[in-house]
């Protein structure tokens, strides 16, 4: 079973539940969870294809990337996650629909 | 001289009046003196050229000079018009006599016409006047001949309508110009008989095709009869005479100018230039128009008491006498005729105006408004008070009277003379005869008359005799010096004999054979001869009659030994109809003015209430109609459905498209998976 292909399922289907749950969840934090798991089926991509794939190294600097733009991403998504709940009281995203008008 | 210089000569003299018309009609108020001196100028210029011209021809004293030139006027292939000048001798004296009377008229009008309202208007249109009538002396082909023609028509109107506040001027203007348009018509025809035959305008290929025969015939005598319409009509005969005797609503001086001396002298002039042309039936007819007409306008003036419609039938029986000439084949002496009676009937319009001038400055003097100043019942011995305007006038009148020593007995005489060789050759045309002589008798007696009526005898009207006084300068001078030009020895030098017409005139002025193939023609010799033979005869004849007209006058009005009322009773319906001028105006207004208007009704009836009404308003009513349908197709079908349409049909779009924006991100990251799957679901495929 180590071939690309199995990988590449896990990989899928972690990307698959993550956009689920960007779609789906009510909760601004839930739906920072499902980024982070689209991230990280990413992750498992590029490491997938550095294995078997032939990208070698560029896929394990491209993955210490991800990693580092996920924290990144983390920090600046819950501070706004923090304002939001400042301004509305919720972090319902339902709620937050100021771009409509 | 040589001919370049004759024709140079002739364009200045035919365009300086042009000239000065166009300045004085644009100018003329704005001058000093209202620019009378423009006019006066350019025509004195053009008297000094055509002295000029004359006395090289006295000079060169050649009978058959004779210079053409022209250029091309209208060339297509086909159809060429040329136009162009013909100075010979017979031009000569016409551009002298035209000059020197238009410039006599102009000096005469500056103290005529002082003070009047329209006198730089009047000076303008001498000058048009002046032009176009050296246009037709000029001309060597008959379109423009035709041209100048109506110009002189045009140039007559405007000065006899000068006074046009008095309706009696205008009509009258209307008049001349509507009966000359009658001949017009027929000089039109004539030209387009001979076009279409000859195929040229110019006299010398008219005359040749006539040599040739080209045109010939019935055609020929009608194209020569329809020119001679126009003549009949410009030079007032019989039945188009009407229009003189009304054109003396006019300015005097306009009268000697025109409507005694030059213009009325054109339809001789052109029948004279033409003559060469006439067949021996168009001779004819041209002869009894001519004659019938000299008779029978004498027998009109003998009765008439205004002064100037006196002269005036005199002119129309004077040209009578002229276009006998030319139908008798005395062409020659018919412009013998035209070149001594331009002078003398100059001189006695001038005259008449010079009375009427004083009789009107007397009457305004006395605020009389009421009498008539060219009536001759309320003149009567001015001859002491008018020294002058007496002895011109009488000079004048003995010669139009035919009475030797005078330049009228040498014309006369010729055309008598004329008249009496065609009557000898032709018993049948006696007539003529008659005519001829019978108007000199009548002539002799109403001059007469006219001179014992206005200055001899006790005044009419006594309050007014101290109030006249004789005319200034520039109005004698004319007088004088047209009446010097009324003695014989002008026309005969170098030869002095009182009775015979030989001289420069007739050595220089040959005639010319007819051209028309008909054993009935005469050469120019012929005739020449039997004038000579009927000489002595005609003289003596013409002596008779014109001692015979002046001795009755002077039984009738001077001596009073018979009564002219008494006679006027016994000749009852005779005095009666020559009074009234036969009744012409009055029957040509039932039986032919009155017509025409009335048909001019009924085609007006059609036109406005039947063909205006229906015909063309129905086309706008349905044009209107079918405007509004299309209006409305316009509006509702297009404007309405198809551009109104497609904003609508934006507007529910974007509407529609409303509700997809819900302002959920979750719901629009759903379309862009929606749209990657689509995406690779094509791409796949």
């Amino acid at each position: 079973m180590h071939s690309l292909e199995s990988y590449l399922y896990v990989s899928a289907i972690l990307f698959a539940l993550g956009l689920y749950a960007v779609v789906t969840r009510r909760n601004g934090i839930a739906v920072l969870m499902g980024v982070e798991l689209i991230l990280n089926s990413a992750n498992l991509n590029f490491l997938a294809f550095a294995r078997f794939g032939g990208v070698n190294l560029a896929g394990h600097i491209f993955a210490l990337f991800v990693i580092i733009m996920a924290a990144a991403e983390a920090a600046v998504a819950l501070a706004i996650v923090i304002n939001i709940y400042k301004n509305y009281q919720s972090i319902n995203v339902d709620e937050i629909s100021a771009l409509r008008q | 001289m040589t001919e370049n210089i004759f024709i140079d000569y002739s364009l200045l003299i035919l365009f300086l009046p042009l000239v000065s018309f166009l300045i004085l009609v644009f100018t003329g108020k704005r001058l000093p003196r209202q620019g009378d001196w423009v006019g006066i100028g350019a025509i004195l210029t053009t008297l000094a050229l055509s002295i000029s011209m004359f006395v090289s021809m006295l000079i060169e004293y050649e009978p058959g000079f004779s210079h053409e030139a022209s250029f091309s006027w209208i060339n297509l292939s086909a159809f060429q018009v040329d136009l162009g000048f013909l100075v010979d001798n017979i031009t000569i004296i016409m551009l002298l006599v035209v000059s020197l009377i238009s410039s006599m008229t102009h000096i005469f009008s500056t103290k005529y016409l002082e003070g009047d309202i329209r006198y730089s208007r009047y000076y303008a249109y001498l000058g048009l006047f002046t032009f176009s009538m050296n246009g037709i002396v000029l001309a060597n082909n008959l379109i423009s001949l035709y041209m100048f023609w109506e110009l002189v028509g045009v140039s007559s109107y405007l000065l006899i309508q000068h006074w046009f506040e008095k309706d009696s001027a205008a009509d009258a203007a209307k008049k001349a110009f509507l009966t000359n348009r009658v001949g017009d018509i027929g000089f039109f025809i004539g030209i387009m008989l001979i076009f279409s035959t000859v195929g040229a305008f110019t006299y010398s290929d008219i005359f040749a095709g006539v040599a040739d025969g080209t045109i010939g015939g019935t055609i020929l005598t009608f194209a020569g009869i329809g020119l001679f319409l126009g003549a009949m009509g410009k030079s007032s005969q019989f039945p188009l005479h009407i229009w003189l005797p009304d054109a003396m609503e006019g300015p005097t001086p306009v009268s000697a100018l025109m409507h005694a001396a030059t213009m009325v002298a054109a339809g001789v002039y052109m029948s004279v230039r033409i003559f060469p042309l006439f067949t021996p039936d168009a001779l004819t007819v041209v002869a009894y128009v001519g004659g019938f007409t000299a008779l029978f306008a004498a027998s009109i003036a003998i009765t008439q008491n205004d002064i100037k419609k006196v002269l005036a039938y005199s002119t129309v029986s004077q040209l009578g006498y002229m276009i006998l000439a030319v139908g008798t084949g005395a062409y020659i002496a018919g412009f013998f005729h035209l070149v001594t009676h331009a002078m003398f009937k100059a001189c006695l319009f001038y005259c008449s105006g010079s009375v009427i001038h004083a009789m009107h400055h007397a009457l305004h003097k006395k605020h009389d408004h009421e009498t008539d100043p060219q009536d001759m019942r309320n003149m009567g011995g001015f001859k002491d008070k008018m020294p002058v305007t007496y002895a011109t006038m009488l000079i004048a009148t003995l010669a139009i009277s035919g009475v030797p020593l005078f330049s009228g007995f040498l014309s006369k005489d010729a055309v008598l003379a004329g008249t009496l060789s065609f009557v000898i050759h032709h018993p049948e045309h006696f007539f003529l005869a008659i005519c001829g002589f019978g108007a000199a008798l009548i002539t002799a007696f109403y001059m007469f008359r006219l001179i014992f009526m206005t200055f001899h005898g006790s005044p009419t009207k006594k309050e007014l005799i101290d109030d006249i006084h004789e005319s200034p300068k520039a109005m004698t001078y004319p007088l004088i010096l047209l009446a010097t030009l009324s003695f014989f020895i002008f026309y005969t030098l170098p030869s002095v004999n009182p009775i015979s017409d030989h001289g420069w005139f007739k050595d220089l002025v040959v005639p010319q054979d007819s051209f028309v193939q008909d054993s009935a023609i005469l050469s120019a010799h012929e005739i020449e001869e039997g004038m000579h033979h009927a000489h002595y005869l005609a003289m003596a004849l013409s002596l008779l009659v014109a001692g015979l007209g002046i001795g009755l006058s002077w039984m009738m009005y001077y001596r009073k030994i018979l009564s002219a009322d008494e006679w006027a009773k016994k000749t009852g319906p005779m005095y009666n109809l020559s009074l009234n001028k036969y009744y012409f105006d009055e029957n040509y207004q039932k039986y032919l003015i009155q017509p025409v208007l009335k048909l001019a009704d009924k085609v007006a009836y059609i036109d406005w209430d039947l063909y205006d009404k229906y015909f063309i308003n129905g086309f706008g009513r349905v044009t209107d109609w079918i405007s509004r349908i299309t209006g409305r197709l316009d509006y509702e079908g297009i404007d309405q459905t198809l551009v109104d349409g497609v904003g609508r049909s934006a507007g529910k779009m974007g509407s529609g498209l409303k509700q997809i924006q819900t302002g959920k991100l979750q719901n629009y990251l759903l379309f862009v998976l929606a749209g990657v799957i689509v995406i690779l679901v094509f791409q796949t495929i």
